[in-house]
């Protein structure tokens, strides 16, 4: 991080700038399709941060995440829709967003702060998979959530006239929705990969680290493991309501389908196949299981044909498996992940030249 | 300093502390010593607040059965653990810097750092190391200095000797006695009775939950009974 802020590599921030800027036109030249994909991206590079700081940073598997990314969510579409017929701005919802999933952290946290390990993941699996179900039954006898159906009709994100969907001129550029969003999202990104990078190195982000290793000793060093575990809960839980919320905006419609279990262990593989703890690492996880099972839905089909003139696999199940070898691939050539922290990488090299010995 | 009266821990229906009242005073070294079981850790755990227990602890006056455990550091008590409990993937100076957590005295805590690596200065050769790959007598020096790192009023060192090769054991005594001539008051929990005996002043005796026997430790020493049950003599 010391070598982004030098100013000698002012070069380096304004070449990602300006790559930053180009790539939604460079992408959008494929598609639009493509551009809500970079969105998904970038939203999946909040939700895989806001994990890391429970899962990589505290140490606490975490197997629920999904639920606070539903809270978000939910909390906008029932704020901004024609379903309660409110319409929130969005410097109000948000927030409330954020504020709620945070409540939802510490509500999942305090039960939990003496399990650790594969008791913790179950109880945390229990409690992502409770909250997708309420919102699939909260539909009578009062009609909250509209169950199953999901809320359609969601205010996309607004500052006063300003829309983000529909196609707008800036600055004598042609913007389409996805693109809008996708600056914003940009945006919102390196707000949280700041305040990751600041958490990281701060006092809480040691006590973090020492209750990942021993808790005893944490508390010996008077670390006061309660609260620091419960901030940890909270601060990963808020990431995802944020996120949640710009997803309901964005695609105008959710419903409990979009919170399933496969989607916290989506979230989960991003962080520790990219590198659990190491935020640069995470951010590269979200990004590559973003975009490698749409690569591959539309690889799946013309490589097929090429290879045997006609369709042998279901492209759908074919791109699963290849995404799932890909996944054990990496695990079993970098198990610290594509780019682990040098510590990280240094412990897990030394365990492999000892086995070799 | 420390004053026991009437410690009692139970697990569930299993009575691990029955009662015990001991006290040690400031600038001594005191021993608990006995077998696999007698209660020591248990003790040492119930001063540190990390279980739950009934009675009466009072340290410098203070009474301090009820504060929570990451308090305990603060009123200038510091806990080894047992099993040394370094912090594995933090480096030799991270678990040092850890170790200094409830300060904020930037400039006094590098140099206490520096402190310790004239006290240890095998810890200073491997500064950048991390923990989990020292040796067991390195991990142990390493949380004995951590526990330094508080500067606290009182240190409680729990089964130091453990699971250490014999030579390692002996330096690492030396190092508890260099540190109690420093002036540091000790309590120190070893299964190690005749080790134990001789870098203390005095010592109590535990056996099944109760202290069985107290005095000074050269006396223990030469106590038929000490030498029979704890010395193998």
């Amino acid at each position: 991080m010391k070598n982004w802020l030098n100013p000698r590599s002012t070069v380096g921030i304004a070449l990602i700038a300006v790559a930053l800027i180009a790539l939604p036109f460079v992408v959008g030249a494929a598609g639009q399709a493509w551009v809500r994909i970079l969105n998904f991206a970038i939203l999946y590079v909040f939700l895989a941060l806001g994990l890391n700081i429970v899962v990589g940073f505290a140490g606490l598997l975490d197997l629920g995440y999904i639920a606070f990314y539903a809270v978000g969510a939910y909390t906008w579409a029932l704020l901004a829709s024609p379903h309660f017929g409110l319409h929130f701005p969005v410097w109000a919802i948000l927030p409330i967003g954020a504020v709620l999933a945070c409540f939802f952290g510490v509500l999942l946290g305090s039960p939990t702060l003496k399990l650790r390990g594969d008791y913790l993941a179950i109880v945390t699996l229990g409690f992502g998979e409770i909250v997708r179900i309420f919102m699939n039954n909260l539909n009578s006898p009062v009609n909250i959530t509209n169950g199953p159906q999901g809320i359609t009709l969601i205010d996309p994100v607004r500052f006063g006239d300003f829309s983000f969907t529909g196609t707008s001129q800036i600055l004598g550029l042609t913007l389409g929705g996805p693109q809008k969003y996708y600056f914003l999202l940009v945006a919102l990104a390196i707000l949280v990969i700041v305040i990751n990078v600041r958490l990281q190195h701060s006092r809480i982000g040691r006590a973090w680290q020492a209750i990942r290793e021993d808790e005893i000793a944490a508390k010996a060093v008077g670390i006061n493991t309660r609260n620091v575990k419960l901030l940890a809960f909270a601060m990963g839980a808020s990431f995802g309501g944020i996120a949640g919320g710009i997803f309901a905006a964005m695609q105008g419609f959710v419903s409990p389908e979009s919170f399933s279990l496969i989607e916290s262990i989506m979230v989960l593989a991003m962080v520790v196949l990219g590198g659990m703890g190491h935020i640069p690492g995470v951010i590269l996880g979200a990004v590559l299981l973003t975009f490698l099972p749409e690569a591959l839905r539309y690889a799946v089909t013309p490589v097929q044909m090429a290879l045997f003139g006609k369709i042998l696999i279901d492209p759908e199940s074919l791109r699963m498996l290849i995404f799932g070898l890909a996944l054990v691939l990496v695990m079993r050539f970098k198990p610290a992940g594509l780019w682990p922290s040098p510590e990280r990488s240094r412990e897990l090299g030394d365990k492999v030249a000892e086995g070799a010995k | 300093m420390l004053e026991v009266t009437g410690l009692h821990v139970a697990y569930g229906g299993i009575q691990a502390v029955r009662s015990i009242t001991f006290h040690v005073n400031e600038g001594e070294t005191v021993a608990l010593i006995g077998a696999n079981g007698a209660g020591k850790t248990t003790t040492l755990k119930a001063i540190s607040r990390m279980v739950g227990a009934t009675g009466d602890v009072h340290f410098c006056g203070e009474k301090i059965l009820g504060i929570s455990p990451h308090e305990i550091i603060r009123k200038g008590i510091a806990l080894v653990p047992e099993g040394r409990g370094v912090f594995p993937r933090l480096s030799v100076l991270e678990n040092l810097r850890m170790g200094a957590f409830i300060r904020d005295d930037k400039a006094e805590i590098e140099a206490d750092i520096e402190r310790m690596y004239a006290y240890f200065p095998r810890l200073k050769e491997r500064a950048d190391q991390l923990a989990g790959t020292l040796s067991g007598g390195e991990q142990q020096m390493l949380a004995i200095g951590r526990a330094l790192m508080s500067r606290p009023k009182m240190l409680l060192l729990d089964e130091p000797s453990m699971g250490l090769a014999p030579i390692m054991v002996q330096k690492i005594f030396e190092v508890v006695r260099n540190v109690a001539a420093a002036g540091m008051t000790i309590l120190l929990i070893e299964q190690n009775a005749k080790l134990a005996l001789e870098s203390s002043q005095r010592a109590y005796v535990m056996e099944s939950g109760q202290i069985t026997l107290n005095g000074e430790s050269a006396d223990l020493l030469h106590d038929p009974k000490v030498k029979a049950a704890y010395l193998g003599e």
